[in-house]
Formats: C-alpha cells, sequence, structure tokens
C-alpha cells in the first residue's frame, strides 16, 4: 500500500516545494515508484522546480474534473527513474479542489506508486487543508525564525485534529520536522533560533537540517532538485533526510559551525 | 475569548444573566404509593413543624421505591404536597417512564445523587466536577475548554493556543499561549503549570498579559491564585 505524505508549513516561502521536489527524487532514486503532486493550485511552481514546466499538458484540476485521465497528465522525470510529477492548475483556484476528487485520484495513484508526496500550498485554506487531509505521514517544513515555527506549531494543530486520520480516530499522522535554511553561524550568535530551540517548541522528532545555500537558489532557477547537485551542502542533507525517512540512522550534518559539533552539543550537556 | 466575568464591564446590561449555583434542598424519599399512608404521615409531620412547610421546595426521590408500577400519579402527588405547603421542584431517580410520567406533571429528572453507594449516606450536595484530560500539546489555534470542572494537559500549551477551565488548570508542561481558570466566576480556581512563559493568565476574569509578569516567575513552575482580587504567582517547590 502505498503511503501518502504531505509537505507543509503553514507559511509562505520557507521551502516546501523546494523540499517536495529533492524529497520526492531521493525516493526515486532509491528505487521507490514516487509521484508527487502540486497541490497549491493558482500559484503552480513544482514544475519549474522540477524543470517540466514545458511539459505540463493536462494538470490535476482536469483529473479532478474528469477533462483528461491519470495518465494524460501525469510527468514523467527525464533524470530519475521512477518519478512523475502532477503539475497544479495555473489557471483555476483552490476552489476546484474537492475532498471527493482528491480522494479518487490519491486511491487510483495508491494503485501504482510506492510514495505520493503532496506539495502543500501555504496557508491553512482549502488547498492546505486539501494536501494533508488524506495523509499518513507528513514533513514539517520550518525555518528558524519565530513565525515560521508558530505557524508550523498551528499546521501541526490541525494535522492532529482535522486531518481523515484525526477524524476518523485513527493512528494520528507520523509528523517530522525539516528545518530549513539554517546558518549555524547566524543560530551561534544568536540571531536565528538554534536546532534545539525550534525542537523544544515543536516537540516532533527532527527528520534533517538544510543548511542555507545559495546553491538551493541556483538550481531553483534551473530546475534541477537541489539533492541533484553533485557537492553541495543542502544536496547532501536531503540525501540524508530521505535516508533517515527509509529507516536509517544517520546523524545530523551542517548544524554547527564545526561540522561535527551538533552530537557533541546534544549529549555533552547532560 | 471566553472572558465572562463580573469583573469584566460590559457595553450595555442584558435584561438577565444564567448562572450556575448550589441550593441545599429537602428531599422526599418515597418508598410507597399509598395516598392516604402519605396524608396521614404528611399531617403529623406538618404538625411537628408548622413553619417548615410553608412553600418550602422538595424533591421527590424515587430511589427507595418498592412499589415497582410504573403508572406513579405524579399529579395527584404534587397536588398533595401542595396543600400540605411543599412544593415540589423536581424528581431525582426512578425508571425513565416514571420520570417522564413526572416531566408531564412539571417535574423535571435531577441527576442522580453521586453519593448513592451507601443507602444512609446524608444528603450532602457534591459540586460535579467534570475534569477534562489532554494528552497531546496544545498547538498554537487550538482552544480547549473543560466546562463544569479543571483541565488538565499533559504536554506544552503553544503560542497561540488557549486553555480555558470552569475550573483550575494543571499544566504539565510548558504554558506559552494562554490560560484561563474559573472563567464562570470561581475565584478559588488556580493555574498551575510547569514553565510560566504564557502569553496571558486569568483566574475569574482577573488577568495578566505576558508584559506584566515579573520576569523572575519566567520558565519557573508556578501556581498562580486569586488573593484578594490579586492575581498572586508563587513559586513550586520541590
Amino acid at each position: 500500500m502505498a503511503t501518502v505524505i504531505v509537505v507543509t508549513s503553514g507559511k509562505g516561502g520557507v521551502g516546501k516545494t523546494t523540499t517536495s521536489a529533492s524529497f520526492a527524487t531521493g525516493l526515486a532514486q532509491r528505487g521507490y515508484r514516487t509521484v508527487v503532486i502540486d497541490f497549491d493550485v493558482g500559484l503552480r511552481n513544482l514544475d519549474l522546480i522540477m524543470g517540466c514546466e514545458r511539459r505540463v499538458v493536462y494538470d490535476f484540476v482536469n483529473v479532478i474534473n474528469n477533462e483528461a485521465n491519470l495518465n494524460q497528465c501525469l510527468i514523467r522525470d527525464k533524470r530519475v527513474e521512477n518519478l512523475y510529477i502532477l503539475p497544479a492548475s495555473q489557471t483555476r483556484d483552490k476552489d476546484a479542489l474537492t475532498k471527493e476528487g482528491v480522494e479518487r485520484i490519491l486511491n487510483e495513484l495508491k494503485q501504482g506508486f510506492d510514495y505520493i508526496v503532496c506539495d502543500s500550498p501555504a496557508g491553512i485554506e482549502r488547498g492546505a487543508l486539501m494536501a494533508l487531509y488524506f495523509a499518513d505521514e507528513a514533513l514539517v517544513v520550518t525555518n528558524p525564525e519565530v513565525s515560521s515555527v508558530r505557524d508550523s506549531d498551528r499546521i501541526l494543530g490541525i494535522l492532529a485534529s482535522r486531518s481523515r486520520r484525526a477524524e476518523q480516530g485513527d493512528t494520528p499522522v507520523k509528523e517530522h520536522l525539516v528545518l530549513a535554511r539554517y546558518a549555524p553561524e547566524r543560530a551561534d550568535r544568536g540571531d536565528m533560533l538554534s536546532v534545539d530551540d525550534v525542537l523544544e517548541i515543536l516537540g516532533i522528532p527532527l527528520l534533517g537540517v538544510i543548511p542555507e545555500s545559495l546553491t538551493v537558489l541556483q538550481s531553483s532557477n534551473a530546475g534541477v532538485p537541489v539533492i541533484l547537485e553533485e557537492g553541495s551542502e543542502a544536496g547532501a542533507a536531503y540525501s540524508d533526510l530521505v535516508d533517515r525517512f527509509l529507516g536509517k540512522d544517520l546523524p545530523h550534518r551542517f548544524t554547527s559551525i564545526q561540522k561535527k559539533g551538533f552530537l557533541k552539543r546534544l549529549f555533552g550537556r547532560g | 475569548m471566553l472572558l465572562r466575568s463580573p469583573h469584566l464591564a460590559s457595553e450595555e446590561t442584558p435584561p438577565f444573566e444564567l448562572k450556575g449555583s448550589l441550593f441545599t434542598l429537602t428531599v422526599l424519599h418515597l418508598f410507597q404509593m399509598d395516598r392516604t399512608a402519605i396524608e396521614r404521615h404528611l399531617v403529623e409531620k406538618v404538625k411537628q413543624a408548622p413553619s417548615f412547610f410553608n412553600n418550602t421546595p422538595v424533591v421527590i426521590d424515587l430511589e427507595g421505591m418498592t412499589d415497582s408500577l410504573d403508572g406513579l400519579d405524579f399529579n395527584g402527588l404534587y397536588e398533595l404536597l401542595r396543600a400540605h405547603g411543599m412544593v415540589p421542584v423536581g424528581l431525582r431517580n426512578g425508571t425513565p417512564i416514571q420520570q417522564a410520567a413526572a416531566r408531564l406533571a412539571g417535574l423535571p429528572a435531577l441527576p442522580e445523587s453521586r453519593a448513592n453507594s451507601g443507602a444512609k449516606k446524608p444528603d450532602k450536595p457534591e459540586p460535579a466536577l467534570h475534569s477534562r484530560l489532554v494528552n497531546h500539546p496544545v498547538r498554537s489555534g487550538q482552544q480547549i475548554y473543560a466546562p463544569d470542572g479543571d483541565l488538565i494537559v499533559l504536554g506544552a500549551v503553544s503560542a497561540g493556543a488557549e486553555v480555558i477551565a470552569d475550573g483550575n488548570i494543571h499544566i504539565y508542561g510548558v504554558l506559552r499561549g494562554r490560560a484561563l481558570a474559573g472563567v464562570r466566576g470561581d475565584a478559588e480556581a488556580r493555574i498551575f503549570c510547569q514553565s510560566l512563559e504564557a502569553e496571558l493568565v486569568s483566574i475569574a476574569g482577573r488577568y495578566r498579559i505576558s508584559e506584566q509578569l515579573d520576569p523572575a516567575d519566567r520558565s519557573k513552575a508556578v501556581q498562580i491564585h486569586l488573593t484578594e482580587d490579586r492575581l498572586v504567582i508563587e513559586h513550586l517547590t520541590r
């Protein structure tokens, strides 16, 4: 049975789409059949970051409205095998997303895929609610600043109360924290919240820390998921994150100025 | 926000207000439905203490009823009691059918007494406390209310979250959001938390915001209560 994973944050601009693109790519690289869905109807971005914007014919809303079938709509990634993109519609708005429609498409996708990654729009309105409603697991993307952390806290509350699992009294949505745009030297100076500060407030397991990096911007503009950028710190951090998601026990990197200090700090404290 | 307290003057005064209150009522334990026997006993009782039976409200209790008849004549009973200076105000215990018959005679069914294990326990009215337990963190934007009792939160209360209780609030994590205890005016209510980083704390309408909290109390395990209408924050010692 396929696992549905929502990538969400509450706040905009924290790296949801970047994370969705790299996470899905990483899963596919490791041999899992993966599809990533853009739920940001009206503000389509995922196709740009995945570099497939010129291949979009039909979109998510077309399938919901039965104007096209799934196979016409799924875009196969040219770089990584097993990876498909389901783009959002740019000409519609979030009202086009219906619970029944989304459920039907997810059920259909579950037949052919191992992982379904839902890239949520910002906010806590319809688009975001639809993206998280059917989720089994959630990657909550946060930046090390107070407003982003508070919005993530809000979205965690919504996951715990308004997802299908919550409504049906099922086991809760499994939560993972992704701390993106982290700059250890600024956290050390106190300009930014530290990893520990964020963990203390949100209280959910840390899946990965993605360092602030120019490569993310460059690769976004080039339409390449940053996980494919060999030698980049952000790419390596995403690669670790995917391995951890799949159950590998890896130490967190890029969280302190000396690249090994985090665990020391974590355990040396007592 | 649920700041419903007489301390907060509203812009215009409403014509009435609904409030819960506790009364001591006389309970008439009815053992059998023999009208003549009841009347005979009543006359005797009234003779003993005539001033007591002067429009005295009574609750009829059917717990010790030996007649298993469903069709009790509540209208007749009502008239009989009225005639001897008692005003029946409700019914306690009894079968659902008896309760329905009583309701038709204008007698609402009252909840069973809490101390009904021992037959001869004193009928002391006890406040019905229903505490609510929350075993997950209360996240930003969530509001949790415990009506009629205490609220116990095992996790943290995040900034932007609100926990509200008619009684006390116990938080076994960090309190970063708002906590409002005794929202229906109970000045005895208290707030307990493991670490005080609240945006707002309130007891019975008296509140203090984050800015007004003493920095010395910050991040401390505290209890908060009202003394002479003032919020007092005390550190909890281990």
